[in-house]
């Protein structure tokens, strides 16, 4: 299979797209983990005095909480001391319009296919930049305001809305949930901070835009999402990074809460920088998310492609707490080169009739390893309780691996739990197919790909479906099994 | 059009066709027969490229060109086209959008814009009627869920919208019904020009009152041991293949 060979040399070849690196003088904190580091940045960013103990009491827990030992790949030593908790562009630490903002940051995000400027912003889309530690523009503010939508940085969030803030904070993904939750909790720089009033239909879709430059850093970044009773918001992150020959970490936490008969659906299309054939470099993308369904008849769907990072570790789940709400998980998971992807969901039952469906769609190819973990869990009183797990993996070559945990904890014996999981191989017959009808190899794949993940991708909104596919193809330029 | 010379080829080290003449003009229509693993699909595999097959011997001339030393998707942007015995699914793949990728690399080829979208679904319209193809099949994943006979019938219509030089058809009748049967044959008819040839490989001489060939070849153990014209076909209805293997058994040295 020489020709087999040749296209798998290629693709571990690949270049990453995004792997530039923006010069601009930065304001970046001295490397090292301590009370200190914490109160520089909480004073950075002008925070109430309960928000600073909340932070020291996250870094009492990170401290007592020790790393997990379930994950099913060699969880690398990450020196906390050695990375620096905080960078900003100098000069602006708020920008207050467009103009004040660095040009050389506006031409980074449109290199990067986020125009921010007014006059070329992305129709339908209302984008939140963040850079490093924070956030540089937030585009459609003004339209958004009029419906009673607040859609800002986070920082942003706790001086205007801080009552909204302080409720919400830490009530999904308390902050002892796991050791990275803890450290994200007491270094946390930016993120999005979304609040969509009662019975408000957002008429865009809102995203955030995260990118990774300062060397050395790590980005901590924190979301927080409410949908109050019967809105609706459609929201999605993308991220990127410059290449790097050492080991970034990113270790986010996302918190969402749909209220009764509210509905968030909530995607990423993940594209940090994946490090090189082998296995240098790259992101640690260690994130913890969860929404719950905290009212009655609410929705919470995450959809995910994820494409990039050395290591992917996360589990964005629901709490279906209110009676009849329904709680959907979506993911295509590529590995290749020597990525190593741990990820799927947890869906708690609590209310009843609730419904959960999880369709995961794992791509491996190269050395990649790809991880599918999920837990179902019926509580005693989530009467007639239903999930659906769909469980697919998708290999090219014979040098990757897939593997699949779902674990099923139920304490009602109304609930109705299936699962159905299959595991194929790009078929050289396949390939052969298309070759046949005029279509070469790196297409072929790359429409089988896509035809395999369509399920999922559907899910995503249109613009960013086209996004996806694309980098779907990159990712796996070519490769035959 | 195909001039075949001597053709060896092995799959794993195991010697399958051993020595095949054949040479095909345009305008003609060759069927082969010959019992099962006697090495006709192999020949058709060979002829497009599959990998798995080694070719030890021998040369392949399409056109002008060498056969053999193209890859098999410019096999078949150089018109060379084969409805698989067994076509394959590819879930979540457009049948549609699939066959607008196909049309587009063949033109790409020969350097043609893409299709317009107008431009190509008239076509599609067009052939549909010709060879009346199912428009409900166009929008489904390729191959996804089709009967048998759907998928012979999908392969069939792909080769009309890719108006390909040379056809091979491994065996598309088996799994059609009667009524499909004769529809496929009219359309295959109706493809028939002087500037194309196809080769039928076919166990049932049935095919062939539709699809009249002007030869008539036998495949038997990688070789073609006879070739004569339609009769030839019904002689072997008739009587089977054991009176030219007991031939063969004769010329055929030990080893
Ligand atoms: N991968 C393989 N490994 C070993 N032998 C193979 C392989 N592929 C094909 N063969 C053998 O090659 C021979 C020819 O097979 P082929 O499919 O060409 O036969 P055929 O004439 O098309 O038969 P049928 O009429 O049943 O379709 C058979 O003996 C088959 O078992
Ligand atoms: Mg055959």
């Amino acid at each position: 299979m020489s020709a087999e060979q040749d296209i798998l040399q290629e693709l571990a070849g690949r270049d990453y797209e995004f792997g530039f690196e923006t010069q601009i003088e930065m304001d970046i904190a001295p490397p090292g983990l301590n009370e200190d580091i914490i109160r520089f940045i909480s004073a950075k960013k002008q925070e109430p005095e309960w928000l600073l103990e909340w932070r020291l009491k996250g870094f009492q827990l990170f401290q007592k909480l020790s790393m997990p030992t379930w994950q099913n790949f060699k969880l690398p030593e990450v020196d906390f001391q050695g990375v620096s908790y905080y960078a900003a562009p100098k000069n602006q630490v708020k920008y207050n319009s467009l103009d004040e903002v660095d040009p050389e940051l506006l031409a980074t995000f449109a290199k990067l296919g986020i125009p921010l400027e007014e006059q070329k912003m992305l129709s339908g889309v209302a984008v939140d930049a963040v850079f490093d530690s924070i956030s540089v523009a937030t585009t459609f503010k003004a339209q958004l305001h009029e419906l009673g939508i607040i859609f800002c940085s986070f920082g942003e969030a706790v001086q205007e809305h801080p009552e909204l803030v302080k409720k919400y904070l830490g009530s999904v993904v308390p902050q002892a949930d796991n050791i990275y939750a803890a450290l994200n909790s007491a270094v946390f720089s930016d993120g999005s901070f979304v609040y969509i009033p009662k019975g408000v239909r957002c008429p865009m879709e809102l995203s955030t835009y995260f990118r990774i430059n300062a060397k050395n850093t790590g980005q901590f970044e924190r979301t927080l999402i409410i949908a109050d009773e019967g809105s609706y918001v459609s929201y999605l992150e993308g991220c990127t990074a410059p290449m790097r020959d050492e080991n970034q970490l990113h270790a986010a936490v996302v918190e969402l809460i749909a209220l009764d008969d509210s509905e968030i659906k909530y995607s990423t299309v993940q594209n940090w920088y994946p490090g090189d054939a082998d296995g240098k470099g790259g992101i640690y993308n260690f994130v913890t998310k969860r929404g719950i369904c905290k009212g009655k008849n609410s929705k919470i769907s995450w959809t995910q492609v994820e494409t990039g990072s050395a290591i992917t570790w996360k589990y964005p789940g629901v709490i279906l707490q209110g009676d009849n709400s329904i709680g959907e998980f979506y993911s295509v998971a590529v590995t290749s080169k020597r990525q190593v992807a741990d990820t799927g969901t947890k869906m708690v039952h609590i209310g009843k009739n609730t419904k959960s469906r999880i369709i995961s769609k794992g791509i491996s190819a190269i050395h990649g390893q790809n991880t599918y973990r999920g837990l179902v869990k019926v509580g005693p009183n989530a009467t007639n309780a239903r999930n659906f797990t769909q469980c697919d993996s998708l290999l090219i070559g014979d040098r990757c691996g897939a593997h699949t945990f779902p674990y099923i904890e139920s304490k009602n014996n109304t609930a109705m739990v299936e699962h159905e999981a299959t595991t194929s191989k790009i078929g050289e017959d396949q390939v052969f197919y298309l070759n046949q009808r005029g279509i070469d190899n790196e297409q072929a794949v790359n429409m089988i790909v896509n035809g395999y993940a369509k399920e999922v991708l559907n899910q995503l909104p249109m613009e960013f479906a086209v996004e996806a596919q694309k980098l779907l193809s990159i990712t796996l330029e070519g490769s035959v099994g | 059009m195909l001039n075949i010379k001597n053709l060896h080829a092995a799959v794993e080290g195991n010697a399958i066709l051993k020595g095949i003449n054949l040479n095909v003009k345009a305008g003609e229509v060759h069927a082969i027969m010959g019992p099962n693993g006697s090495g006709k699909s192999s020949l058709a595999s060979v002829l497009a490229g599959r990998e798995a097959y080694e070719v030890t011997e021998g040369s392949v001339d399409f056109d002008g060109k060498d056969l053999l030393d193209m890859s098999p998707e410019v096999r078949a942007r150089e018109g060379l086209f084969l409805a698989f015995q067994y076509p394959v699914e590819i879930p979540g793949v457009s049948n549609i959008n699939f066959l607008k990728t196909a049309v587009n690399e063949v033109r790409a080829y020969h350097g043609q814009p893409p299709m317009q979208a107008k431009a190509f679904l008239d076509m599609l319209k067009s052939k549909q009627k010709l060879m009346e193809f199912d428009a409900n099949l166009m929008n489904r994943s390729l191959n996804e869920g089709f009967s048998g006979g759907e998928k012979k019938r999908n392969d069939i219509f792909q080769m009309a919208m890719l108006e390909p030089k040379l056809a091979i058809m491994d065996e598309t009748d088996s799994g059609l019904d009667i009524d499909a049967l004769r529809i496929v044959s009219a359309g295959v008819n109706k493809l028939r020009g002087k500037d194309n040839a196809f080769i039928i490989i076919t166990h049932y001489q049935r095919l062939l009152e539709y699809i009249v060939p002007d030869f008539v070849h036998v495949l038997y153990n990688g070789r073609i041991v006879k070739s004569g014209t339609k009769e030839l076909a019904l002689e072997l209805e008739e009587k089977g293949y054991d009176w030219l293997k007991e031939d063969i058994r004769l010329e055929e040295p030990v080893q």
